[in-house]
């Protein structure tokens, strides 16, 4: 995920009023990247273009960092004046933004272990149910989703070449320029991000192209764009730079012809997105309640270790409690998916099982403190009295002072599941797909915010609110008997 | 077999505070004893030290063939507790089960008796405290001298060779003591050991073969109350009793 950092960097060096370029840094090889030697600088092929541009239209083109999910809804809101992330012209896109005539032509290439020998095409791919990885909102993924091919999305290019490698997935499918960074071992490329133990799997297939997006009604701002582009091919410029990238095929000759693409694509219909939703949801739920269990169970466990054990055990679980609290479970999240298996490998996780294990660390934190102060509220004479009638300690825990709790701790309980519910929506960053998640991925490549928007929001009430009754009830029912 | 009391040299601090200084007392089977003395004096100390609530720094307390020692969690301190029920002052009955489950409690999970079993004794014992009628009301819904009567029969239940009483009555209006200390008579008459600590005089020299005054840690008279309450020896009983009798 990108950051959402403001840094604008001008390019060009006209006087004239900037063109705003929205495009993601974040793991953008070779498009448009953090320089490793210099994270302040942005560069890339794309950079390199802009650049190129800005001097062809006379006027400077500043970069903006932004989230590459977000490009066209930030460009129909008007935070920025052109899209240019490998952003490929497709008929859906069309629809909502428009393109300049295309700039680099784009294959798909498929790339899997080295070692692999179950398959060699998609087609083989598909009869064996093996997983393919590719970027969310892309062709690629849209291509996955046409031809059925079990595939996973992740918000950033490096996860499904991490998860390749960790072989939590089969085979990764992406354009070819990021192909090339991360899975062609060619020691000339400077800014190479090769994965060890990688292969390109068949040719490349499928192209495509990159074109840079601007609103349908900024006619001149496009014309102007397309002059730029017919210019910089004219020169031989374009060439030169793709060449510098060592992206150039002799395919990219076929930028000299014009080519029509035509907007089409049909709107997302209530009842083609309301199963995805519902599916979603159910994942939400799922999530939420193993989650949960394992936090009741952790708190329980940590709340009565802080509470009764010797010193060091004690110890161990004030630790633990500041320790889980004290970080988000973001972090967590992105260190026990990503980060465990970096350091043990073949410790590789399944994302849901991750998530599981991150909220329930998390949220058993928050419970054991619920669950030492509900205990701590019970007087001390209830202890003297079973004992007093010859009960052991853990008897008395067990039959008198934990029903007893419970009544103290089932309100602020009850108010953690239903946060629990609500969080389980930052699981997207390990690729689990679960509502919120679902939601955004139906938004990017169809629109449809409001309505698929509702529906997704009407699915979280009717599961949240009705869980808030719930705890009413439990506390009057069992309030009366004290 | 007899549940004699052997309390011999017992000293107890609270950080630097003698509560208990060498005390030595022994109480036959079948004695009602009352505990009197000034706030601070040393009585619920010693009481809770007969079932292990607290612990001694020196001496020994014998009750029947069980031993308790100075830091001795015995092994059998669960056994040792159950030769005497104990009644609080603040009731503590469990306020998450009604008046029979309180009751039946500790006989179904310490005694593993069959609930059955468990009820068919506690009915009786709450016939007999006069809760007959209570059975299935919970804590919450009682009068403080129903909530006592119900403890006692909490008590009664474990089939203890007597009862400790802690200031059983305190907490209670006039009219309510009254009906908790029938009980106790009661019970009396059954051939309990009964050690109270308590402030009620008028009981104590009703009721009580004994009276036992612990003043600073020590014991300072101990007799029959006829003798202890008319005839005090020291000049320390004299104001003590001018105090309370006003």
């Amino acid at each position: 995920m990108g950051t959402l950092l403001g840094a604008a960097l001008p390019v060009g060096a006209q006087s004239k009023e900037p063109l705003i370029w929205g495009g993601d840094t974040d793991g953008g090889f070779p498009y448009v990247f953090a320089n490793p030697a210099n994270p302040e600088e942005v560069i890339g092929f794309e950079m390199d273009l802009a650049r190129a541009l800005a001097d062809e239209i006379g006027r400077p083109i500043e970069f903006k960092q932004r989230t590459y999910e977000s490009l066209l809804a930030d460009l129909e809101r008007g935070d920025i004046d052109i899209a240019m992330n490998g952003l490929e012209i497709t008929p859906k896109r069309l629809k909502r933004v428009a393109f300049t005539r295309p700039y680099y032509i784009y294959q798909l290439q498929l790339v899997a272990r080295a070692d692999e020998t179950r398959f060699q095409n998609l087609d083989e791919a598909k009869a064996k149910g093996l997983v393919i990885g590719t970027l969310g909102a892309t062709a690629a993924a849209e291509l996955l989703e046409v031809q059925n091919v079990p595939f996973k999305t992740y918000d950033d290019q490096q996860g499904p070449y991490d998860d390749l490698v960790q072989r939590a997935i089969d085979g990764v499918l992406m354009d070819l320029p990021i192909a090339i960074y991360y899975a062609a071992p060619d020691p000339r490329l400077k800014y190479s991000q090769l994965k060890p133990g990688l292969k390109f799997l068949g040719p490349s297939f499928a192209d495509g192209y990159y074109g840079i997006a601007v609103r349908p009604n900024d006619t001149k701002l496009l014309a102007d764009l397309n002059g730029g582009i017919d210019r910089l091919l004219d020169s031989g410029k374009l060439e030169e730079i793709l060449h510098k990238w060592k992206l150039w095929t002799p395919d990219q000759y076929r930028l000299y012809k014009t080519v029509e693409i035509v907007a089409g694509g049909q709107e997302m219909r209530f009842g083609d997105y309301l199963p995805l939703l519902l599916k979603g949801a159910g994942v939400t739920v799922l999530l939420t309640l193993v989650s949960f269990a394992l936090a009741v169970i952790l708190g329980l466990v940590v709340a009565v270790a802080r509470m009764y054990g010797p010193a060091p055990v004690r110890w161990l679980a004030v630790g633990y409690v500041e320790f889980f609290r004290g970080i988000p479970v973001l972090l967590l999240l992105y260190f026990i998916y990503y980060g465990i298996p970096a350091i043990i490998p073949g410790l590789k996780l399944d994302p849901f099982l991750a998530a599981v294990l991150g909220f329930g660390l998390n949220y058993g934190a928050y419970e054991a403190e619920i669950y030492r102060a509900g205990i701590s509220s019970i007087p001390r004479g209830q202890w003297e009295a079973a004992a007093s009638l010859g009960m052991p300690a853990a008897l008395t825990f067990r039959r008198i002072i934990l029903p007893q709790a419970i009544r103290v701790i089932l309100p602020p309980m009850t108010s953690d599941l239903v946060a629990l519910f609500k969080d389980t929506s930052v699981v997207s960053i390990i690729a689990v797909v679960e509502l919120s998640k679902q939601y955004q991925i139906l938004t990017k490549s169809g629109g449809g915010y409001l309505q698929i928007g509702l529906t997704t929001a009407a699915l979280y009430l009717i599961m949240s609110v009705p869980l808030g009754y719930l705890s009413r009830y439990l506390e009057q029912r069992w309030g009366h008997k004290g | 077999m007899t549940w004699n009391i052997d309390i011999a040299n017992v000293t107890k601090r609270f950080g630097p505070r003698l509560v208990l200084n060498e005390v030595s007392v022994s109480i036959q089977s079948g004695e009602t004893v009352a505990l009197l003395g000034p706030s601070g004096g040393g009585k619920s100390t010693l009481l809770r030290c007969l079932n292990g609530l607290n612990t001694f720094d020196a001496g020994e307390i014998r009750i029947g063939e069980h031993v308790l020692q100075p830091g001795n969690h015995a092994a059998d301190l669960q056994a040792v507790r159950r030769v005497f029920g104990m009644v609080f002052q603040d009731f503590q009955l469990f306020p998450h089960l009604s008046v029979l489950d309180n009751v039946i409690e500790a006989p179904i999970q310490v005694l593993g008796w069959p609930r059955a079993k468990a009820v068919e004794r506690a009915e009786p014992l709450l016939k007999r405290v006069g809760m007959a009628g209570h059975l299935h009301a919970y804590p919450g819904q009682l009068s403080g001298g129903q909530k006592q009567r119900v403890a006692i029969a909490r008590a009664l239940a474990m089939e203890p060779r007597g009862l400790l009483c802690d200031e059983i009555t305190s907490a209670l209006d006039p009219e309510l003591k009254h009906e908790v200390l029938e009980v106790l008579e009661d019970l009396k008459r059954d051939g309990l050991t009964l050690i109270l600590v308590t402030h009620e005089m008028g009981f104590a020299r009703k009721a009580a073969d004994r009276v036992v005054v612990l003043c600073d840690g020590k014991i300072l008279e101990d007799g029959p109350p006829a003798q202890v309450l008319e005839q005090p020896r020291t000049e320390r009983m004299k104001m003590f009793l001018q105090r309370v009798l006003g």
